[in-house]
């Protein structure tokens, strides 16, 4: 006989816990040949409201760990994500993609993935700098994390999209709220799994599945999200967000959509997403001794 | 025994005027705009007055250019970026704004007497910083041109096309050098609006331009009102918006661009923290806290507004305080000894006025120095409020004028809290002895700038930007320069 499944259950990932939506509602997945794939929790806009509140809480904790700890945290889940392979895999297929391509979108995934990991304690060498002032002060300037951003993951590139644009903004000590993929959001549950056995902590990345309609005016228009980080978004989109961006003056970045192009990763998507503060003190500049010795 | 020392003490030490002369400078009655290297006349013919804020006198009649006038200076910006500037060397491109820069240090003390005489800023301020630093962003800015492979890793750095450029009345010159300096080394052209109460160092600076030799076009200056300036922001061929002023008005101009292609950095408005712990130098700090809040009027954006002081100290901070602004000349802007010189604006006074009604309505304790004030003009003692709340207008509001709040703290945590508990985040200072606690404090300020033991100081190659809603991008430095690059 053939045996009962254990089946899925999909739900959001807020505050490193796994509710379904407050809002009870779900829509239904539905693959290509029309059979009925799961329940998907259908986000509200209270569930984004309560993720903006717990990517704040964690964003002090997060933002003050170590470079070198988030580099290993970030790189832990590269190693989790490669041991659920297959089932990345399997969900990528299940949507409708070829083996061969979802296989590559599961490659490319991990390897962005350490790519980022690698940059966690080194964009700040990189992007900052001592400024060589004509006052007798020391001045130096480091990038720090914005806060908490914003992602709007692409549609079409439901893991690759998804990881390219928060490994980004985490590697650089920001917490994010993702709004996924309406008709592709598998992956990004089972990523939230992994994500939440990495390390990380909770409330760093918040994942809402559901209608972009519905979640992103809300997101937008928060006024504790300091930038939006997007993809694939259509022009009335983008304008609308925009608009709403200006309640508190939210950086809003639009990036292209093709997730394996050379340009699709880099040290700029982190920079986006960071402050730059400028640091002065004076230097004293009293005796008369110089080091010509 | 010895005398206690009493700076309020009675003997006359009033100091003999020391007015700077006015005799060498060159000013016309009517100034148009300056636009493809040319001074052209209005299309509409209509001109306002400039006033020197000191005595509301009129120096000089301004252009007040309108969209077809706006229309004309995008074209010539184009057409300069087209067929000249995105073509010549970069290295040619940074021996231009070199020369800008030379012809500003030659002719600096007729720009800070006119930058003094217009804008109501003392001399002495004018003279020894907003001159200055205005040429030495140009020096600073020349030498990128030909350097941009080294500022960007990885990438490469291409001019965005013609940038569109509004500058406020606080520092005049300067804030027309943080604009151009970068956008022209960078291989931008440049439309420039100065604010309408402080035109005339922009104009001064277009003949500066003019004689420098600069392609015409690449930089034009259109002077005029608020609708001047949206006329700039919402012509369909601009490239990059760069905006100084107010966060209300940085919102609409974020509005406006919307679904637009335009990059854009706003400057805005800040409320920053100066934050006096126990193990201070007083007396330092006491200077630093009277150079964050009467700076220039008050009217910078960066102002030390809110003062924090630890409690253990806050009675003898106070008191000091009092002492060493009673001490403080506010007077005639041209006088070398003037600290504090004339309100920008008629506007402005009203609108700093307000605040401190509010204050005192709110319950707020009010001290102001009995300085003599003189009969004409536009001028403000300066104020300070204690008894003040964290939710208090004028705790929580940009006031832009010589105005403080004083509230005081006892953990680091407590301050932390309260100085970051606001829409903006442009500075900050902190004053204490102890090098592990500023490293803390910087950490965790979330400002663009940190002064600590120090305030308002500046410097072109250092980046000058704010957190959440004191606006986006940063001016100065290396960082100053991707606000007017693309990056393939």
């Amino acid at each position: 006989m053939k045996r009962v499944e254990v089946q899925k259950t999909y739900k959001l990932y807020i505050g490193g816990k796994f509710p379904r939506t407050e809002s009870g509602r779900y829509y239904k997945l539905i693959d290509n040949n029309g059979e009925m794939v799961a329940n998907m929790c259908l986000g509200s806009r209270k569930d984004v409201r309560n993720a903006v509140v717990a990517s704040r809480k964690a964003f002090g904790s997060w933002s003050g760990k170590t470079a070198f700890n988030r580099a290993q945290i970030l790189y832990r889940i590269a190693e989790m994500m490669e041991g659920r392979s297959e089932q990345f895999i399997e969900e990528l297929v299940l949507q409708g993609f070829q083996k061969s391509r979802a296989r590559e979108e599961v490659r490319e995934s991990i390897e962005r993935v350490v790519y980022y990991a690698g940059w966690c304690d080194k964009y700040i060498q990189v992007l900052g700098s001592v400024n060589p002032v004509s006052s007798s002060h020391f001045n130096f300037s480091v990038h720090e994390p914005m806060g908490v951003v914003g992602i709007v993951s692409s549609e079409n590139s439901p893991l690759l999209g998804l990881v390219s644009l928060i490994m980004p903004a985490i590697a650089g000590g920001n917490t994010c709220v993702v709004l996924t993929s309406e008709k592709l959001p598998l992956s990004s549950i089972t990523l939230a799994e992994v994500i939440n056995s990495s390390d990380v902590p909770g409330g760093v990345v918040n994942i809402i599945t559901g209608k972009k309609t519905e979640t992103l005016p809300a997101l937008s228009s928060h006024m504790d999200v300091n930038a939006i980080s997007s993809s694939q978004l259509s022009t009335d989109q983008k304008t609308e967000l925009e608009k709403n961006a200006v309640s508190n003056l939210k950086r809003t970045f639009f990036y292209a959509d093709d997730w394996h192009a050379s340009a699709a990763q880099g040290i700029y998507y982190i920079a986006d997403l960071q402050e730059v503060k400028t640091t002065w003190h004076p230097i004293e500049n009293i005796g008369g001794a110089s080091s010509s010795y | 025994m010895a005398k206690k020392r009493d700076l309020k003490q009675k003997i006359s030490w009033e100091l003999a005027p020391a007015p700077e002369s006015t005799g060498h400078i060159n000013l016309k009655d009517r100034y148009d705009l300056f636009i493809n290297g040319k001074w052209v006349a209005p299309k509409k013919k209509k001109y306002f007055s400039t006033i020197n804020p000191s005595n509301e006198k009129k120096i000089a009649e301004i252009a007040y250019a309108d969209k077809s006038d706006v229309d004309l200076a995008v074209d010539a910006a184009r057409k300069a970026y087209d067929g000249v500037w995105s073509k010549i060397t970069p290295s040619e491109r940074a021996k231009y704004i070199y020369r800008i820069a030379r012809i500003m240090q030659e002719r600096s003390r007729e720009l800070a007497v006119i930058e003094s005489l217009d804008g109501g800023k003392p001399i002495r301020e004018a003279r020894d910083i907003d001159i200055p630093l205005a040429s030495n962003h140009f020096f600073y800015n020349a030498g990128w041109a030909d350097k941009l492979e080294y500022a960007f890793p990885a990438k490469t750095a291409m001019p965005l096309g013609v940038a569109g450029q509004i500058i406020p009345w606080n520092f005049p010159l300067l804030m027309a050098a943080w604009k151009i300096a970068p956008a022209l080394a960078a291989g931008n052209t440049v439309v420039l609006k100065p604010a309408e109460t402080t035109s005339l160092t922009a104009l001064k600076l277009a003949e500066i331009i003019q004689e420098a030799g600069l392609p015409p076009g690449v930089v034009n200056i259109v002077t005029g009102f608020g609708d001047t300036g949206a006329a700039i922001v919402n012509h369909p061929d601009i490239n990059k918006v760069a905006f100084t002023g107010s966060t209300g008005v940085g919102k609409i101009i974020q509005n406006a661009i919307s679904g637009t292609a335009k990059k854009a950095t706003l400057e805005l408005g800040g409320k920053s923290a100066n934050i006096i712990f126990a193990d201070a130098p007083i007396d330092q700090a006491i200077e630093g806290i009277v150079n964050g809040i009467f700076f220039n009027q008050g009217h910078v954006c960066c102002a030390g507004s809110r003062l924090f002081v630890q409690e253990s100290v806050s009675d003898l901070v106070i008191k000091k305080l009092k002492e060493r602004i009673d001490t403080l000349i506010v007077g005639d802007p041209l006088d070398k000894n003037t600290d504090i010189g004339a309100i920008n604006s008629k506007e402005q006074l009203e609108i700093i006025k307000k605040y401190i009604k509010i204050g005192k309505e709110e319950g707020a304790e009010m001290y102001q120095t009995s300085c003599k004030i003189p009969n004409k003009g536009y001028f403000c003692a300066p104020t300070i409020f204690t008894d003040v709340a964290q939710s208090s207008r004028i705790v929580q509001e940009e006031i832009f004028g010589p105005v403080l709040t004083i509230q005081t703290f006892r953990t680091i945590d407590e301050v932390i809290q309260k100085a970051n508990n606001t829409p903006y985040g442009l500075a900050a200072g902190v004053w204490t002895d102890k090098g592990s606690r500023i490293f803390n404090l910087t950490t965790k300020l979330r400002a663009g700038v940190v002064w600590a033991n120090t305030y308002n100081k500046f410097d072109p190659s250092s980046p000058f930007g704010g957190y959440k809603e004191s606006g986006f991008g940063r001016e100065g430095g290396l960082h100053g320069l991707s606000a007017y690059v693309k990056l393939v």
